[in-house]
C-alpha cells in the first residue's frame, strides 16, 4: 500500500520540483518580491500579536484568559477556512483532475488512491493557513516563554487540526457529488463558499467586536471572567488546539485535547476511507455527466443587441461575449457577493465613525472624506483586480481564434476596458455618493470626491488591463485564482501607488482652499494651486489609464501561443 | 492564393520551419503531410497569422500578411487541431461571435449559421452551452465557425480528429464543393488515405524542410521505383523505418 501511495504522490512531487527549478524569465525576481512581501506580512502579524499578548500578559487573572479566547477565535476562523477550502479542493482532486482518467483505468489500490488524494487535498487547502499560523504561534511562544519544545507541541497539535477538516471536507464533497453532477456541485460549492465567507465577515462586523473590548458593558467582573472561562465551542478541534497550546504556555499541560485531536483525526480518516470505498466509484461516474444548460436569445437579448448596435458589429459582439461569459461562470459572478459584502462593511464603518464630540476638529471632519477617497479607491482596486485583471488571461485557450481573425488587439483590450470600467464607475459613484452623504461633506468636497473617483476609476481599470496582459495566467481554469497571482500583487501595489500619488497631489490645494474659506473668511481661494494640484492628479490618472493599455497592446501583438 | 517565401520559424536555437517556399493556387485542396514535430502546425499557424515568422513572407490572396494583417485575415478561416472555444457560449452564440469578429452580422449570418449547424447534426444542440459538447461536437462547431464568414482561404490543422464517420464524410464533401467553387484549402493530416483521395497536390515536410511537393503522380516519380501508395511514398521520403525495431520493442 505504501509503495502504491508513493507512486501516486511521486508525479506531484516531481512537478513541484520541476516548477521550483524552472528557469522561466523573471522567476528569481518574482520569488524575491514574494519572499519580501511574505516576510513583511509575517513581521507585521507577529508584531501586532506580540504587542497585544504582551499587554494581556501584564493583566493579572484575566490576561491568559483573554489570550486563550483570542487564540480560540483565530483557530475557529482557521477551521472554517480549512473546511470550506478542503470541500472545494477535494472536488478538483477527487473528481475533476486531469490525471483521474489515467488513475481510474489503472489497477490502483483504493486505499492508496484515497490517501494520496487526501494528502494532495490537505496540502493544497492548508498551506495558506499554515503560513498564517506560523507568526501567530511564534508570538504566543515568545510572549509566554514556550521554549524550544513548544515548536514540537505546536506541530503535534496543528497536524491533526489540518487532517480533520481535510477528511471531513473530502467526505462532504463525496456525498455532494453523489447527489449532484460534479460540475453543478462545483457551482453550488463556490456559491456556498462565497456566501459563507461573506456571512462570516458581515456577522463579525455587525456585532461590532470593538464593544467587547470594553468590560464596563458587563454587569460585574465575575460575569466577565466567567464568560472568558467558558469554552466557546468545546466540540470543535479548534478549541482542543487552543487548550493544548495555552495549557503548555501556562504550565498546566492537559493531554486530553491532544488525545482528542489525534483520535478524531484518525477516526475521520478511517471513516472517510470507508465512505470513499462505498461511494467513490458511483460518484466518479456521476462526475462525468455534464450539466445541461440552455440559453436561447429572448426579447431581453434582442433588446440588448439593438441597444449596443451603435458600437458596431465587432465591439457589440465582444461586449456581448464578455457579459455572457461572466454571468454564466459561477466562479466569476459569485464574487459579486463578496463585492457586495465589501461595500456593505465599508459603508457600515463610515456610518459608525465618531465624527462629533470632543476633540473632533474642523480639520478632522474634512480629512475623513479625503481619506475616504483613498479607501474607496482601494476598494475599487480590489474589485478591478477581481473582475478586470483576469480578462486577458481568460482568453488564453481561445487566443487562436482572436489572433487568426482580423480583430485589432487594441479593439479587444479597449472593449475589455469599457466592459469592466462602466460598472466599476457606477460602483465608484455609488460608494462615494453614499459615504459623502453619511459624512455630510461640503459641496466643495463633494465635487473633489466625484472628480477624483472618476479619474481613479479610469486609472485603476487601465492598470488592471495592463498588468493583466503583462502577467497573464493563460492555463488556469479558475478565474478566481488569477488575481492572487504575482501579477495581481503587482497590480495592487501599483494601484495603491497611483491612489497615493493622487491623494498627495490633491491634499495640499484642498487643505489651502478649506483653510482659506473657513479660517481666513474673506481670503480668495488659491486658484492656481488648485489647478496645478488637480491638473497633475488628472495627468497621473490619464497616464495610468492609457500607458498600460498601450504597452499591453504591444505585448499582445507580439504574443505567440 | 497562399504564397510562402523562405518562411522560417526559430525557437532559440531550434529551427521549426526552415525556409519553406510554397504556392497554393485558387481552387486547390492542398495536403500538408509530415511526421510529428515536422513543422506542419507551426507553418499553418504562421499562415493563419497566429505566429510571427522569424523571416520570410506569407501572402494570402496576394496580400502580405505581415504588412497588412487585417486585410489578409479577413479572407482567411482557420481550424485548429485542438478545439478550445468559449465554454460558456452556446453554439449559435459562438458562430455569431466569430462572424462578428469578421465584421459580419444579420440575417445572412443567422441563416448560414443554422445551415452549418444542421449540416453537422448540431441543430438540436445549437442553444446549449458548449461546456456540455463532446470533443467531436466542438470540432464540428469550430469547422462551422471557419465557414460562417465565407472566407476565400481555409487553413485546417488535422480536421478529421474526433469526427464520427458521417461527419468526416460530410467534411470531405464540403471541402470538395468549397474548392470546386474557386476557394482554397490547405490542410494538414496524418490520415494518408484522406490526403490521397481528396487533395489535388500534397507537400511532405520533415524537420522544417519541404521534402517533396506535387500531385500523387509527381510524388510517386520522386520516390524510388515500385512505390505506389502515399504511405510508402511518405515513409520512403521521410526515412521513417517502419517496424524496424518492432520485435525488439515488443520483446523488451
Amino acid at each position: 500500500m505504501l509503495e502504491a501511495l508513493h507512486a501516486l504522490l511521486l508525479p506531484k512531487l516531481l512537478t513541484a520540483r520541476a516548477r521550483a527549478r524552472s528557469k522561466e524569465r523573471g522567476r528569481a525576481a518574482r520569488t524575491v518580491v514574494l519572499a519580501v512581501i511574505g516576510v513583511i506580512f509575517w513581521a507585521f502579524a507577529f508584531g501586532v500579536l506580540q504587542r497585544l499578548l504582551a499587554y494581556f500578559r501584564g493583566v493579572p487573572e484575566i490576561g491568559p484568559l483573554l489570550a486563550g479566547k483570542l487564540l480560540g477565535l483565530i483557530l475557529v476562523a482557521f477551521f472554517s477556512i480549512l473546511l470550506l477550502s478542503n470541500v472545494i479542493t477535494a472536488l478538483s482532486s477527487y473528481f475533476l483532475a486531469r490525471d483521474l482518467d489515467l488513475l481510474a483505468s489503472a489497477p490502483t489500490d483504493w486505499l492508496a488512491f484515497y490517501s494520496a488524494k487526501l494528502i494532495e487535498t490537505c496540502v493544497n487547502s492548508s498551506w495558506m493557513v499554515v503560513l498564517m499560523a506560523v507568526p501567530m504561534l511564534t508570538a504566543y511562544g515568545t510572549v509566554y516563554d514556550g521554549g524550544g519544545a513548544f515548536i514540537g507541541l505546536a506541530i503535534l497539535s496543528f497536524l491533526p487540526f489540518l487532517i480533520i477538516p481535510a477528511a471531513l471536507g473530502t467526505a462532504t464533497t463525496l456525498v455532494l457529488v453523489n447527489a449532484f453532477p460534479a460540475r453543478r456541485t462545483r457551482d453550488i460549492l463556490s456559491i456556498i463558499a462565497v456566501i459563507a465567507a461573506a456571512g462570516i465577515v458581515v456577522l463579525f462586523r455587525l456585532v461590532r467586536p470593538e464593544k467587547l473590548a470594553r468590560p464596563e458593558g458587563f454587569r460585574s467582573l465575575v460575569d466577565f471572567i466567567a464568560i472568558l472561562r467558558t469554552p466557546t465551542s468545546p466540540l470543535l478541534p479548534s478549541e482542543w488546539v487552543g487548550r493544548s497550546v495555552m495549557g503548555w504556555l501556562t504550565d498546566s499541560l492537559d493531554l486530553l485535547p491532544l488525545y482528542l485531536l489525534w483520535s478524531t483525526a484518525a477516526a475521520s480518516v478511517v471513516l472517510g476511507a470507508l465512505l470513499h470505498r462505498w461511494l467513490y466509484a458511483r460518484g466518479f461516474t456521476k462526475a462525468q455527466e455534464s450539466s445541461q444548460q440552455w440559453a436561447r436569445e429572448g426579447w431581453f437579448g434582442r433588446t440588448v443587441r439593438t441597444v449596443l448596435s451603435p458600437l458596431g458589429v465587432v465591439r457589440r459582439e465582444l461586449v456581448l461575449k464578455e457579459t455572457r461569459v461572466f454571468f454564466r461562470d459561477t466562479t466569476q459572478w459569485s464574487q459579486l457577493i463578496l463585492l457586495a459584502v465589501l461595500v456593505v462593511v465599508y459603508v457600515f464603518n463610515i456610518k459608525f465613525l465618531p465624527l462629533t464630540g470632543e476633540g473632533i476638529t474642523f480639520f478632522i471632519v474634512n480629512l475623513v472624506p479625503f481619506l475616504n477617497l483613498a479607501l474607496a479607491g482601494f476598494v475599487l482596486a480590489s474589485v478591478a483586480a477581481r473582475f478586470i485583471f483576469p480578462g486577458v488571461s481568460l482568453e488564453g485557450r481561445t487566443w487562436w481564434l482572436l489572433r487568426a481573425s482580423p480583430l485589432p488587439i487594441r479593439e479587444l483590450l479597449w472593449s475589455k476596458f469599457w466592459v469592466g470600467m462602466a460598472p466599476l464607475l457606477v460602483l465608484a459613484l455609488a460608494i462615494v455618493g453614499v459615504t459623502n452623504s453619511l459624512l455630510q461633506v461640503s459641496a466643495f468636497m463633494f465635487v473633489v470626491s466625484v472628480f477624483t473617483i472618476v479619474l481613479l476609476t479610469f486609472a485603476l481599470a487601465g492598470l488592471a488591463i495592463g498588468f493583466g496582459t503583462l502577467y497573464p495566467r493563460f492555463e488556469t481554469e479558475n478565474a478566481a485564482q488569477i488575481p492572487t497571482s504575482f501579477g495581481g500583487l503587482l497590480y495592487m501595489m501599483s494601484a495603491v501607488g497611483v491612489i497615493g500619488a493622487v491623494i498627495v497631489l490633491e491634499a495640499r490645494p484642498v487643505y489651502s482652499y478649506l483653510a482659506a474659506i473657513s479660517f481666513r473668511g474673506g481670503e480668495s481661494p488659491p486658484t492656481a494651486e488648485l489647478v496645478i494640484g488637480f491638473g497633475l492628479a488628472a495627468a497621473v490618472c490619464l497616464t495610468a489609464t492609457f500607458w498600460p493599455i498601450r504597452i499591453a497592446v504591444r505585448r499582445l501583438e507580439a504574443l505567440e501561443r | 492564393m497562399i504564397q510562402l517565401r523562405s518562411l522560417t520559424k526559430r525557437y532559440g536555437s531550434f529551427t521549426a520551419v526552415d525556409g519553406v517556399d510554397l504556392d497554393v493556387p485558387r481552387g486547390e485542396l492542398f495536403g500538408f503531410l509530415g511526421p510529428n514535430g515536422a513543422g506542419k502546425t507551426t507553418t499553418l499557424r504562421m499562415i493563419a497569422g497566429i505566429l510571427r515568422p522569424t523571416s520570410g513572407s506569407v501572402r494570402i490572396a496576394d496580400i502580405d500578411l505581415l504588412a497588412n494583417p487585417m486585410a489578409a485575415k479577413q479572407r482567411l478561416g482557420f481550424i485548429p487541431d485542438r478545439p478550445f472555444i468559449y465554454e460558456k457560449l452556446t453554439g449559435t452564440e459562438f458562430l455569431r461571435f466569430v462572424a462578428g469578429l469578421y465584421g459580419q452580422s444579420g440575417a445572412d449570418v443567422e441563416r448560414r449559421g443554422r445551415e452549418l449547424l444542421a449540416l453537422f447534426d448540431l441543430e438540436e444542440w445549437r442553444d446549449e452551452i458548449v461546456e456540455s459538447y463532446s470533443h467531436g461536437m466542438r470540432q464540428k462547431l469550430i469547422i462551422s465557425s471557419a465557414f460562417v464568414h465565407k472566407p476565400e482561404v481555409i487553413v485546417v490543422d488535422e480536421p478529421m480528429v474526433g469526427l464520427d464517420p458521417k461527419a468526416a464524410r460530410t467534411l470531405k464533401d464540403l471541402f470538395r464543393e468549397y474548392t470546386r467553387r474557386g476557394n482554397t484549402i490547405m490542410m494538414s493530416t496524418h490520415t494518408l488515405e484522406v490526403a490521397q483521395s481528396m487533395c489535388d497536390r500534397i507537400a511532405i515536410i520533415q524537420r522544417g524542410v519541404i521534402r517533396a511537393c506535387g500531385t500523387m503522380d509527381e510524388l510517386r516519380s520522386s520516390a524510388e521505383a515500385g512505390v505506389t501508395g502515399l504511405e510508402d511514398i511518405f515513409l520512403r521520403l521521410t526515412g521513417e523505418g517502419l517496424a524496424r525495431e518492432l520485435v525488439e520493442v515488443l520483446d523488451a
